[in-house]
């Protein structure tokens, strides 16, 4: 293979690392091709910050580490990667898509971010996504909702809505999410990308401006289960002296067992996935995606997640009422917006977050407000933790029955910016499939399974037990061995 | 346990449980803040070092800046341990770090991270003497917590300056129950649960600092009636300021009920100037703290092992140490507690007092002599310039015989001001050592009763007085080495 | 059971958001159409239910990981402060805070 420059972006990110450890291309080759790519196709509005400068010093620091420590085995040296704004990064602005954080600087790195710069990866920048990562459609970003390459009038999804439409868009080979409540897995369903949520814990949260501290976590997303296990790999593994609740568990080579045969793993297909919710379009995809799957030799068992409805209230209790609390710390005393005009401190506080906090952000401080506010505590948001225990013992009943459980991530196909915009509710019952998973802190992935109403696509959603990613990877690399969906582009990308 | 408070039939009879004044019970519980002397902060690796310019050591963690998250600090958890330990609480196995919502300018999370429904301390009691009462006050809990930042409200027009320095750091607030009856017995208890925490080496007890800070609850009732409403002193960092604020807290609560006024719950702060306490400027909604579960922090698991194992690790506590004074020195409750004020005055006592088997006398010069010249110079014990074993040996040399009472001050003020000197050499170099060879003195003795037929007529006649004035005249004659004893003796010898 | 506007005024004033009427509205509304939602999970019989605030403890004990105490944060006050609305003298400044 020796393309020209201009085909660059066609290539996954695995192939890329084969030009680079071939000296066919140089990591700044690559690097100003994507970032003049960028430039041409910033009508999609999936960046937040870029910096040429910067993005080319690190890759020709790459490029003289590809000279010196040549055989070394450093798969991601000198590729490419964009990360989601909810990183925060000592070299580009971080937002978190809000304007409370307008122009921030932050003094370090998130773990994510430092691991996969320690492994040579070249930031190309920032990535839109909902405010404080709050969202699923990219419209509550205070910058503007990036666009979904496939149909640049719909929402790419949220709230990991610019790292997806990045990828689909080819304007990155990879890209950082974060996933609370399926921010990673619905973004990857709506632009057609291949996208992980691992074990909460797996991955750290330092440097994540916190959303909902129980729930948040970083993963990959990319064009092929390959590029997502590269990445994946580096991004996990403990981080003792930061995050509390990261797991000491060490990081493992997730590439390691992709091939592994799949043949006589069972498969469960919980009916509460499947009931009058789920559109017929994302159905039939989904239906053929699990053809294929006994095609490669794997048996569906029913299983039932009886409590999967709960999880919207349950979720929608515990992430609000965690987030009104993460986000005190924005006051306008130590970083970030302060109102110009106020009459005392009080006043300041009110028009500072008043003005800092978009819509949809501030009713979730309300809500959680309300739900840990005196009297309510144990009818909400005890209740709430109550339940979603059960949810997690739901999945291990079910896992006696199944290795990995299989289902839309989505009811719809992405929907027009602006549909939903004006209903909040609305937004919040479409999160149905992807909430049971992340309330009991399972990996879940997104795969591209082909096509629904308007040739938009369609995700199927795997989702593993506790630590199981090495598991998701190998169905979802097995499916894309035997199927091009993942490689589909947009037209006119 | 506690039989000498809150007796709950007298409660129930109607029987006052404490002094009154002008006929009202006085009711006091205690919250002290101790800020635990850990290098780092609770959370975060910054310095916990007092005095630093504004704000250069508030780390990222403590600023609260985007993406950061809290590290628990072993040595705060091992710290609350040991005073768990010294005040025979229950160590929790499992505890929870709970969030404490609240939106003020030296709080940078917008929360502070405590310990609400699980505290790691719980229950214990704090034992001490009331003049010759003994007291007990229980302990309700101690709980760890992060300490907030300063507010400066000097130097900036209108405005407030806000340093971080100091959020962060370890404290380990600690409640009693309404135990107390007087300002006496609170600032003596402040004093006791002072002594057991610098005493155990969790905390620096350096109140001008703020190290140790307390609150006092008060209210006022007549004997038998339900507690009263309780008002807050906030922030007592001195024992004197201590007893003044609660004397004129205990006496304003009165007049306003004899006048006919309710009393509000408030929180006050005590004026020293003025001398009155005042009701703060309530935060508003402060009433709302909307408590949770830390998401960022597991429970705080504490194995049984690492209990035990610091308990090895203990120091012997005052109580117990003074006990053993008393047992093993025979010294007097009042001298045993007097020497173990410190540890540093503990292990001088006993230094001295095994140099000179000597127990009571060590302590009578440790609380006498040694003491007023400590007090007039301002020194603590570590400072003084006699060591431990040289006042052990000088003492060794009055209960020998070498030297006299007065020779033996003598030798103390040179010890003082030459310290190194050895107590032999300057006893020597001042000819101090008394006269013990026979003949020597004989030949004295016979010299002055040649000189004094007088006297001798007189003591031969009956009147004793008249031996003194021969006593005094031989010692004279001796330079004062003659050992009084043997003089008496000689004299009546010879006088027949 | 709903929501009121004096329930939405208290909330806004403890969670420091200004509220202009119509939002004040609009986020009444918005909340108890929430609300409506959550009637289903209140109904749910959870006696004897642990609850769940680490999900990792679902599947096994979770216990706090305790760090060494040793300083290693060094003075990065200019670099932690170049974000800050107002900062004179190495400390932020405020709104006269009164006690």
């Amino acid at each position: 293979m020796n393309p020209s420059t201009t085909e660059l972006h066609d290539l996954t990110l695995s192939e890329l690392a084969g030009l680079l450890q071939a000296r066919k291309v140089s990591s700044v080759e690559i690097a100003q091709h994507f970032l003049t790519r960028a430039d041409t196709h910033s009508a999609l509005g999936v960046y937040l910050a870029r910096d040429r400068a910067c993005t080319l010093a690190q890759a020709h620091a790459a490029d003289q580490r590809l000279v010196n420590t040549r055989g070394a085995h450093q798969p991601l040296l000198g590729l490419p990667v964009a990360h989601k704004d909810i990183f925060v990064t000592r070299d580009f602005a971080s937002t978190a898509g809000s304007r409370m954080l307008a122009g921030y600087r932050s003094p370090f790195d998130a773990t994510v971010v430092d691991r996969l710069g320690q492994e040579g990866m070249v930031t190309l920048g920032k990535l839109n996504c909902d405010e404080f990562a709050m969202g699923s459609s990219n419209e509550n970003s205070a910058f503007g909702p990036a666009h979904n390459p496939w149909d640049n009038t719909r929402t790419p999804g949220g709230s990991s809505g610019g790292s997806a439409a990045a990828v689909a868009a080819r304007l990155t080979p990879a890209a950082t999410g974060t996933d609370t409540g399926g921010s990673i897995r619905q973004p990857a369903a709506f632009c057609g990308v291949t996208g992980i949520k691992p074990t909460y814990g797996r991955a750290s949260r330092y440097g994540m401006v916190a959303f909902a501290s129980s729930l948040d976590q970083a993963g990959p997303m990319a064009r092929s289960a390959l590029d997502c296990a590269m990445l994946l790999s580096v991004m996990c593994g403990p981080d003792p002296d930061r995050d509390s609740t990261s797991l000491d568990i060490a990081a493992e080579d997730f590439t390691r067992a992709l091939s592994d045969p799949i043949a006589g793993l069972r498969i469960g297909i919980p009916k509460e996935f499947f009931g009058d919710g789920l559109a017929s379009d994302v159905r039939a995809a989904i239906d053929a995606a699990l053809a294929q799957y006994q095609a490669l030799g794997a048996t569906l068992v029913p299983v039932s997640l009886p409590r999967t409805e709960l999880s919207i209230p349950v979720y929608y209790i515990i992430a609000p009422a965690e987030a009104s609390s993460n986000l005190s710390r924005f006051d306008g005393v130590k970083f970030g917006h302060r109102a110009e005009q106020f009459t005392d401190l009080a006043d300041m506080y009110r028009k500072t977050r008043a003005q800092g906090f978009g819509e949809e952000v501030k009713r979730r401080i309300m809500i959680g407000t309300y739900v840990l506010s005196h009297g309510y505590y144990d009818a909400y948001y005890l209740q709430a933790q109550k339940i979603r225990r059960m949810i997690a013992d739901d999945f291990q009943q079910a896992f006696k029955q199944c290795d990995v459980i299989a289902g839309p991530v989505a009811p719809t196909v992405a929907w027009k910016l602006g549909d939903k915009s004006d209903d909040p509710v609305a937004n919040y019952l479409a999160d149905i499939f992807t909430l049971p998973g992340s309330l009991a802190g399972l990996p879940g992935m997104s795969i591209p399974v082909g096509f629904g109403a308007h040739h938009m696509p369609v995700g199927m959603q795997l989702i593993g037990n506790y630590l199981q990613e090495g598991r998701l990877l190998n169905l979802a690399h097995r499916f894309q061995q035997a199927t091009d969906w993942h490689a589909r582009a947009p037209e006119g990308i | 346990m506690s039989e000498t408070v809150n007796t709950f039939e007298a409660q129930q009879q109607g029987r006052p449980t404490g002094p009154l004044v002008s006929g009202y019970e006085v009711i006091i519980g205690f919250e002290t803040h101790a800020q635990l002397s850990t290098a780092s902060k609770i959370f975060s690796r910054a310095s916990t070092a007092f005095g630093a310019e504004p704000n250069t050591q508030a780390c990222a963690v403590d600023l609260a800046l985007p993406g950061t998250l809290p590290v628990m600090n072993k040595g705060a958890v091992e710290r609350a341990i040991r005073f768990g330990l010294a005040i025979g609480a229950h160590i929790a196995p499992r505890s929870i770090f709970a969030r404490k919502n609240y939106f003020y300018p030296d709080l940078p999370k917008g929360y502070q991270i405590s310990q609400f429904e699980i505290p790691v301390v719980q229950g214990g009691v704090v034992e001490f003497f009331l003049g010759e009462e003994k007291k007990s006050v229980r302990l309700v809990r101690a709980h760890l917590e992060e300490d907030a930042g300063k507010s400066l409200h000097e130097d900036f027009v209108g405005q407030t300056g806000i340093d971080l320095n100091r959020a962060g750091t370890p404290l380990l607030e600690i409640v009693t129950e309404p135990d107390m009856r007087s300002s006496a017995e609170a600032v003596a208890y402040a004093r006791e649960l002072h002594k057991i925490v610098t005493w155990i080496g969790i905390c620096d007890g350096n109140m001008q600092e703020g190290s140790f800070r307390c609150d006092a609850n008060v209210s006022v009732r007549k004997p038998g009636a339900p507690l009263g409403t309780r008002r807050e002193i906030k922030n007592l960092n001195s024992f004197k300021f201590m007893q003044q604020a609660i004397d004129y807290e205990v006496r304003w609560q009165i007049e306003q009920i004899e006048d006919g006024h309710a009393i509000e719950q408030a929180t006050v702060l005590f004026n020293p100037d003025t001398g009155e306490t005042r009701a703060m400027r309530t935060k508003e909604d402060a009433a709302d703290y909307r408590y949770f579960p830390d998401p960022d922090l597991p429970p705080l698991v504490i194995d049984p092992e690492w209990v035990i194992q610091i308990r090895a690790e203990m120091p012997e506590l005052p109580r117990l140490m003074a006990q053993r004074f008393m047992d093993s020195y025979g010294l007097s409750e009042y001298d045993a507690t007097s020497l173990t004020q410190s540890t540093a005055l503990a292990s001088y006592f006993e230094t001295v007092a095994q140099t000179c088997q000597q127990p009571k006398l060590a302590g009578n010069w440790i609380m006498g002599e040694l003491a007023r010249r400590l007090n007039v110079r301002e020194l603590t014990i570590d400072q003084a310039p006699v060591a431990a074993i040289q006042l052990g040996q000088l003492i060794g040399r009055i209960q020998d015989g070498t030297i006299s009472n007065n020779a033996a001050r003598q030798v103390f003020e040179v010890l003082w001001d030459t310290p190194g000197e050895r107590v032999d050499a300057i006893i020597e170099s001042k000819g101090l050592k008394q006269m013990n060879d026979s003949g020597a003195l004989a030949q004295i003795v016979d010299a002055v009763l040649a000189a004094n037929p007088k006297n001798v007529e007189e003591y031969k006649a009956g009147n004793s007085k008249a031996l003194n004035a021969l006593v005094g005249q031989i010692m004279k004659g001796s330079k004062g080495t003659a050992n009084p004893q043997q003089v008496n003796e000689l004299l009546r010898a010879k006088l027949g | 059971m709903a929501l009121t506007s004096t329930d939405i005024d208290r909330i806004a004033k403890l969670a420091r958001l200004e509220l202009l009427p119509a939002e004040s509205e609009r986020m009444l509304s918005q909340i108890n159409d929430f609300f409506d939602v959550v009637e289903t999970m209140r109904a749910v019989d959870t006696t004897g239910v642990e609850p769940l605030s680490h999900p990792i403890a679902a599947i096994r004990d979770i216990a706090l990981r305790l760090r060494d105490d040793v300083i290693s944060e060094p003075d990065q006050r200019d670099i932690n402060q170049r974000s800050a609305p107002t900062v004179e003298h190495g400390l932020f400044l405020v709104p006269r805070v009164i006690e």
